[in-house]
C-alpha cells in the first residue's frame, strides 16, 4: 500500500511560483503552511465500490485504524475519479452508528432479541445445521438413484459478498453438507 | 444468464462499458442506464459527444431518455414484437451483414424436417406437452446432421429447412403494424430506429446495446435478450469494437456470484449441477399440470426417472451430459474433475466414490430461492441462511416471503443493519404476534466490503481485489470467517462419525487460516482470502518436473499455481476452484485482480476479466473469414501471417495459432473440430446461434407472449402468456389477474433510483442517501391523475390481486398513456427500496408482485403486470 501522494512538485512549484509574484512567503501565516490536507498522511487503500455492478474504484484514507474518506479513485479506467450518490455515500456505509456490532439472538415465540457471544452464535447455529441435516438427508429416491442431498435448508445471498466467500459457501454447504438450493440475487 | 449463453455460449456481456465509446449507435432497452449505472453511462454520453447516435426505449422516460437522441415509450412487456420486426425487416430486405451472418452464425444449418414453428402450431412450437406444460420433447429442433454428428448446411441459404428461411417465416408476422398496435409505438418511429441500426453497421460502424433487468424480470426474460443477441448477430456487431451486448448487473459481485456461483443449478464455471431429475406421474397430476416442484417436496409422490432426460449417475454419464465432444467444451472433463479435485482432495481417490462424484449432491427439480419459498410456507424448509439479502422486502410477493419465514424453525442472518428479514417476527404492516411466530434467530452482523479483503466481479466479467482498510467493528465479521469457522465446528462435529453420508464433509479441503494474522488486527482468525483466491486460480496437486515426471502430493498451501485454465488435467493432478477464473492468480506474488495498471486503451492490466483477462469475447469475429479486420476504423484482432498467429489490442478470445483458413476433418473432435473462421469457440458448432437447436426451456426461437398478468390479449398468436413459465395457478398465495380484467386495467412497471440499492439495506440507514430520496412514489400521468382525481404530491393506494400499498403520487409527463389496440394503456411506475426497517421507511413495493417465473432461470416478473390505483391513504388516520 502506498502513502497518499500529495501535489506533484511540478504543480507545487507552478502554484508557488503563481503565489510568490509581487509578494513573498511571508504573507502565509504559520498556521497556513502548517495546515495540510487530513488525509496527508494517511494510508490509501484501494478498494471497489459495494453498490452496482459498474465496479468503480475507490480510494479508502485510513489513519489511526478509523476510516476516514472514500472517494473515488482517479486512476481507475472504469470511473476517473467520479462516483454515484451512492458510491459517494459508501463511507456513511461502513463508518455508521446503527450498524449493529452484536450478536443478537430471538428465541421461538420470544417478543425480544437478546444479546448472545458470537461464540455461544456459531455453536448453536452448528449444532442446527447437524440436526437439520442428520433429520432430513436424503441417499436414494425410492428407484433407487443417489442424490445424497438434504431439501430442509436453504442458503440466499452471495452478489453483494465476495467471490471468495461465494466460493466457500458452495463448497461447504453443497459439496460438504449436500445442502441443494443455494441461490442469490441473480435468481432475482 | 442463458439468454446470452445459449446464444453466443457465455453467460456474460460480450463487451465493457468504457467500449461503447467506440460505438456508432447505442440503443439501451430495458435499462434506465443513466440512473442505475451512472458512472457506465457516462461512456455513452461520450460516445454521443462523438457522433453516435443514442436510442433509449423504456416504457418509463428518465434521464437515459433525455440524453438519448430518439427516445420512445413502450408498453411494458412487448419487447419481443418490436426487437422481432427489426429482424423482420433485415432478413426481407436481405439487409443483414451477409458475410458475418453466412460464416460466424448457424443461419445457413439446416433443422429436422420435423419441426413446427410457432406459425405451425399457433404459438407453439413442436414438442410440447399441454400435461406438464413442458416442451418434453425438444428432439425437432436439432439440426439435420451428417454421418459424424455434424449439421447440414446450405451457405446458399436457399434450402427451406435452413435456419435463415425458417426465421423469415417466423418473423413475418412481426411487422411495423404490429408494432403499432401492440407495443403503442407509432410506425414511424419504429421505423427511424431501424433506419438509425441500419446506418451503423457493416464492416465500417457498429452499434451496441444494453440491456438490463428490464428484461431479465419478465416471464419471457431470456428470449427477449434473445432476440436482441439475434439482431445483434445479423447486424454483425458481437465480437466487434463500438458493439456487442453490454449486459448491465446490478450488483458490485453479481457476476461473480454467477461464475463461482451461489446458484442451485450450476457449479463453478456453468458447470450444471448434477440432477437426479424427478418427474410427477401424468395422473397424479393437479388440473394445472404444473407445479412438480412444489410437489417434489412432499412425500406423498411419484419418483419416476425424466425418459427425456440422460442420466446423470456416474461421472461418466454427467461429462457425456453436460460436456461436448466439439468446441471448447470438449475440455469439460478437466474442469469437473479439477474441481472434484479442488473440494475432496486425495480423498476423491478413495473406495468406490467415483472421484467424488457421488458426494455431490443431486438437484431433482427446481430449488431456485421463488420456489424454495413456496416450499418455506408449506414447512418443508428448516433452516435458512440469509447473506446478506432481504426477501421479506425485496423479493417477490414479499408478504408471503414474510409468512415463509415464520414457518421456519431457524434462521441465520448476516447483515450490517437490522434488515426486514431480521425484524419480520416483530415488525411489519400486517399484525404479527410473535407469540405465535416459533422461528429461531441468530442475527450476525457483517463486515463491510472495506472491512475484508477480496474479489468482486463486475459487469464486465472484470475481477478487482479489494484491500482491507480497517477491522470490522465489535463481533461483525466477513462472510468468509463465518463460513470458514462454521465449517471447522461441523467438520468437528462429525469428526467421529461413521456414516457414509458424512464423508464429503469429511473429506472437504478446509485449512483457509492465515499463516499469520495481518499486523495489527483484532481479529487474529480471519482466513486467508488470498488462499482461497489460489484454490479458484487453481493448482498443481501433482506437478511434474522438469522431465514431466509425477513427484510428490502437494496442498493448496505449498502447490504451484497453476497459470490458466489449459493447464487443467483430467486425471487428478491440477485443482481448480472455477475454471473460468483460472488465470487470475498465475503465480505467488502476482494477484492480477489487484493489478492496477490503466493504459488508456482496453486497460489488460487493470484487473483481470474471465476468460484469460479478454475483454471483448468472441472477438475472432472483429476480423473478416480470412483474418482481416473488417475495417481500418473496426480493427481489434487480426491474424498475423508473418507470426502466423492472432494478435491485436485485446487476448484474441480463439486457439492463438489456428490459421483461419482451418478447415476440420468430417470425424474431427474437440477444438480440432472448429474451422479458423468460427469465432463462437463455446459452441459445438463454433457459431453464433440465430435459431438454438438445444439448451432452452421455452423454445428455439423467441416468440412474443402477454405478461402473466396483461390487460390486452395476445395479437400474434392463440398462445396468450408464455406456454412453459411457471404460474403456480393452485397456490392461493399467489392470485392473478385475468387477461383485461376491468379491476387491474393499469400496467405497472418497476424501476431503481439512482440514490438507492434494492430493497435498502445498504441505503436506508443512511442520512445522506435519504435526504436525495425520502420517500416511495409512484409515477403517473397526467391523464391518469386526473381521471382518478390523484393530485399531484398526494397520496394514492395502488393494488393488485396480491396486496395494496400506498405511495406519494408523481404525477409526470414521464408516463405516456398508449393506444394498444384502439384502446388508451396507462402504465404506472415504482421504485421499490423501501420498506418498515431503517431511517426512511415506507411501503413494499414487491408486496405488489406475484410470483410466476420465466421457465429458464426462474425469475420473477416485476416489469410488467397489472394494478388498479385510487387516491387516498391505506389507512385512514395514518
Amino acid at each position: 500500500m502506498e502513502k497518499h501522494k500529495i501535489l506533484p512538485a511540478s504543480v507545487q512549484t507552478a502554484v508557488a511560483q503563481a503565489m510568490q509574484i509581487g509578494a513573498s512567503t511571508d504573507a502565509f501565516s504559520r498556521e497556513s503552511i502548517q495546515k495540510a490536507p487530513r488525509i496527508r498522511d494517511a494510508k490509501l487503500v484501494h478498494s471497489v465500490c459495494p453498490y452496482c455492478a459498474v465496479g468503480c474504484g475507490l480510494n479508502v484514507y485510513v489513519k489511526d485504524g478509523q476510516v476516514l474518506d472514500i472517494e473515488g479513485n482517479p486512476n481507475s479506467p472504469i470511473n476517473h475519479g467520479t462516483l454515484c450518490p451512492k458510491g459517494s455515500a459508501t463511507f456513511q456505509y461502513t463508518v455508521n452508528p446503527s450498524r449493529l456490532t452484536k450478536t443478537l439472538y430471538r428465541a421461538p415465540y420470544s417478543d425480544h432479541w437478546q444479546e448472545v457471544s458470537l461464540d455461544w452464535a456459531m455453536e448453536q447455529i452448528a449444532q442446527r445445521v447437524k440436526k437439520t441435516r442428520d433429520e432430513t438427508f436424503v441417499t436414494q429416491l425410492p428407484d433407487g438413484r443417489e442424490v445424497n442431498h438434504t431439501l430442509a435448508m436453504a442458503s440466499l445471498g452471495g452478489a453483494t459478498l465476495d467471490v471468495e466467500e461465494n466460493y466457500l459457501m458452495k463448497k461447504l454447504l453443497t459439496g460438504g453438507l449436500g445442502i441443494i438450493s443455494i441461490e442469490n440475487q441473480a435468481r432475482i | 444468464m442463458p439468454g446470452l449463453g445459449t446464444t453466443l455460449g457465455r453467460g456474460g456481456a460480450t463487451t465493457f462499458p468504457q467500449d461503447l465509446v467506440n460505438s456508432d449507435c447505442i440503443l439501451i432497452m430495458g435499462s434506465n442506464m443513466a440512473e442505475a449505472h451512472p458512472v457506465a453511462f457516462a461512456n455513452v454520453v461520450k460516445a454521443k459527444e462523438r457522433g453516435a447516435k443514442v436510442i433509449h426505449i423504456d416504457p418509463h422516460y428518465s434521464r437515459t431518455s433525455a440524453l438519448a437522441n430518439l427516445y420512445i415509450s413502450i408498453r411494458a412487456g412487448s419487447d419481443i414484437v418490436f426487437l422481432g420486426a427489426i429482424i423482420r425487416h433485415l432478413l426481407t430486405n436481405n439487409a443483414y451483414f451477409h458475410e458475418y451472418v453466412v460464416n460466424y452464425t448457424n443461419a445457413p444449418m439446416l433443422i429436422r424436417q420435423d419441426f413446427k414453428d410457432t406459425e405451425d402450431l399457433d404459438g407453439i412450437f413442436s414438442g410440447y406437452d399441454a400435461v406438464t406444460e413442458t416442451y418434453a420433447d425438444q428432439s425437432s429442433w436439432d439440426y439435420q446432421r451428417d454421418q459424424h454428428g455434424r449439421p447440414l448446411q446450405d451457405p446458399t441459404l436457399q434450402d427451406p429447412q435452413c435456419i435463415l428461411q425458417i426465421m423469415g417465416r417466423h418473423f413475418a408476422r412481426y411487422t411495423p403494424e404490429m408494432v403499432e398496435s401492440v407495443c403503442g409505438v407509432a410506425r414511424e418511429q419504429w421505423q427511424q430506429v431501424m433506419q438509425i441500426l441500419l446506418e451503423n453497421m457493416g464492416r465500417e460502424r457498429t452499434t451496441a446495446l444494453c440491456y438490463a433487468v428490464g428484461w431479465t424480470q419478465q416471464s419471457k426474460g431470456v428470449q427477449i435478450i434473445r432476440a436482441a443477441a439475434i439482431i445483434q448477430l445479423l447486424l454483425g456487431n458481437i465480437g466487434r469494437p463500438g458493439g456487442g451486448i453490454m449486459a448491465l448487473r446490478g450488483h458490485a459481485s453479481i457476476q461473480g456470484s454467477t461464475d463461482v456461483p451461489t446458484l442451485y443449478d450450476l457449479l463453478a464455471g456453468y458447470m450444471p449441477q448434477p440432477a437426479a431429475p424427478l418427474v410427477a406421474q401424468p395422473s397424479f397430476q393437479s388440473p394445472s399440470g404444473k407445479d412438480i416442484d412444489s410437489r417434489s417436496l412432499s412425500t406423498e409422490k411419484v419418483y419416476l426417472p425424466n425418459p427425456n432426460e440422460s442420466g446423470e449417475n456416474t461421472l461418466e454419464e454427467y461429462i457425456a451430459t453436460a460436456g461436448a465432444k466439439t468446441g471448447w467444451w470438449s475440455n469439460f472433463s478437466a474442469y469437473i474433475i479439477s474441481l472434484l479435485t479442488a473440494w475432496y482432495g486425495e480423498a476423491m481417490h478413495d473406495g468406490d466414490n467415483d472421484r467424488g462424484y457421488r458426494w455431490l449432491p443431486k438437484i431433482t427439480g427446481d430449488h431456485s430461492h421463488l420456489v424454495t419459498s413456496y416450499a418455506m410456507l408449506d414447512g418443508h424448509i428448516k433452516g435458512y441462511f440469509l447473506f446478506g439479502q432481504n426477501p421479506a422486502a425485496g423479493s417477490t410477493n414479499a408478504r408471503m416471503q414474510r409468512k415463509a419465514l415464520a414457518q421456519l424453525d431457524w434462521m441465520v442472518v448476516r447483515d450490517l443493519y437490522e434488515v426486514e428479514s431480521a425484524a419480520f417476527w416483530y415488525q411489519g404492516p400486517d399484525a404479527v404476534d410473535p407469540s405465535q411466530i416459533k422461528t429461531e434467530v441468530f442475527l450476525l452482523p457483517a463486515a463491510a466490503s472495506t472491512e475484508k479483503e477480496g474479489c468482486f466481479t463486475n459487469t464486465q466479467r472484470l475481477i478487482q481485489w479489494r484491500d482491507k482498510a480497517v477491522d470490522p467493528p465489535g463481533d461483525a465479521r466477513s462472510d468468509l470467517w463465518f463460513v470458514y469457522h462454521l465449517g471447522k465446528r461441523l467438520k468437528t462435529l462429525y469428526a467421529d462419525s461413521q456414516d457414509a453420508k458424512d464423508r464429503p464433509l469429511q473429506a472437504l479441503t478446509w485449512d483457509y487460516e492465515c499463516a499469520e494474522p495481518e499486523p495489527g488486527t483484532r481479529i487474529l482468525d480471519e482466513p486467508d482470502a488470498l488462499l482461497v483466491l489460489k484454490e479458484i486460480n487453481g493448482y498443481y496437486v501433482r506437478p511434474p518436473d522438469a522431465e514431466g515426471m509425477i513427484q510428490s502430493v502437494c496442498t493448496l498451501r505449498d502447490a504451484p499455481h497453476v497459470p490458466g485454465f489449459t493447464a487443467l488435467q483430467d486425471d487428478g493432478s491440477t485443482a481448480c476452484g472455477s475454471w473460468i477464473y483460472s488465470g487470475v492468480y498465475p503465480a505467488a506474488g502476482n494477484n492480477r485482480a489487484a493489478s492496477r495498471i490503466a493504459d488508456g486503451s482496453t486497460n489488460l492490466q487493470w484487473g483481470f476479466a474471465w476468460p484469460a483477462n479478454r475483454r471483448i469475447l468472441y472477438n475472432r469475429a472483429s476480423a473478416d473469414p480470412q483474418g482481416r479486420p473488417w475495417s481500418e476504423r473496426k480493427k481489434y484482432i487480426w491474424w498475423d501471417e508473418t507470426q502466423k498467429q492472432w494478435t491485436g489490442y485485446d487476448i484474441p478470445d480463439f486457439p492463438l495459432y489456428k490459421a483461419p483458413d482451418y478447415e476440420p476433418a468430417p470425424a474431427a473432435t474437440g477444438m480440432d473440430a472448429i474451422a479458423g473462421s468460427d469465432p463462437f469457440i463455446m459452441k459445438t458448432d463454433g457459431r453464433g446461434w440465430l435459431f438454438a437447436p438445444k439448451g432452452l426451456k421455452d423454445g428455439p426461437l423467441p416468440a412474443h407472449y402477454e405478461a402473466a398478468e396483461s390487460p390486452v390479449y395476445n395479437a400474434l398468436y392463440q398462445q396468450q402468456s408464455n406456454p412453459v413459465a411457471k404460474y403456480f395457478r393452485n397456490r392461493k398465495d399467489n392470485p392473478l389477474a385475468p387477461v383485461g380484467d376491468e379491476h387491474y386495467p393499469i400496467v405497472i412497471t418497476t424501476y431503481r433510483l439512482t440514490e438507492h440499492h434494492v430493497s435498502g439495506p445498504m441505503t436506508r440507514w443512511l442520512p445522506w442517501l435519504n435526504a436525495l430520496q425520502p420517500a416511495l412514489f409512484a409515477e403517473l400521468s397526467p391523464e391518469l391523475a386526473a381521471e382518478r382525481h390523484i393530485q399531484h404530491g398526494g397520496w394514492l393506494v395502488i393494488s393488485t390481486p396480491r396486496g395494496e400499498i400506498e405511495a406519494r403520487a408523481l404525477v409526470t409527463r414521464r408516463m405516456r398513456p398508449l393506444q394498444v389496440r384502439g384502446r388508451t394503456i396507462h402504465q404506472i411506475g415504482l421504485p421499490f427500496h423501501w420498506g418498515f426497517q431503517g431511517k426512511s421507511k415506507g411501503d413494499i413495493t414487491n408486496d405488489l408482485g406475484h410470483m410466476v417465473l420465466e421457465p429458464n432461470v426462474s425469475i420473477e416478473e416485476a416489469k410488467a403486470f397489472t394494478c388498479n390505483v385510487r387516491p387516498g391513504r391505506l389507512h385512514e388516520g395514518r
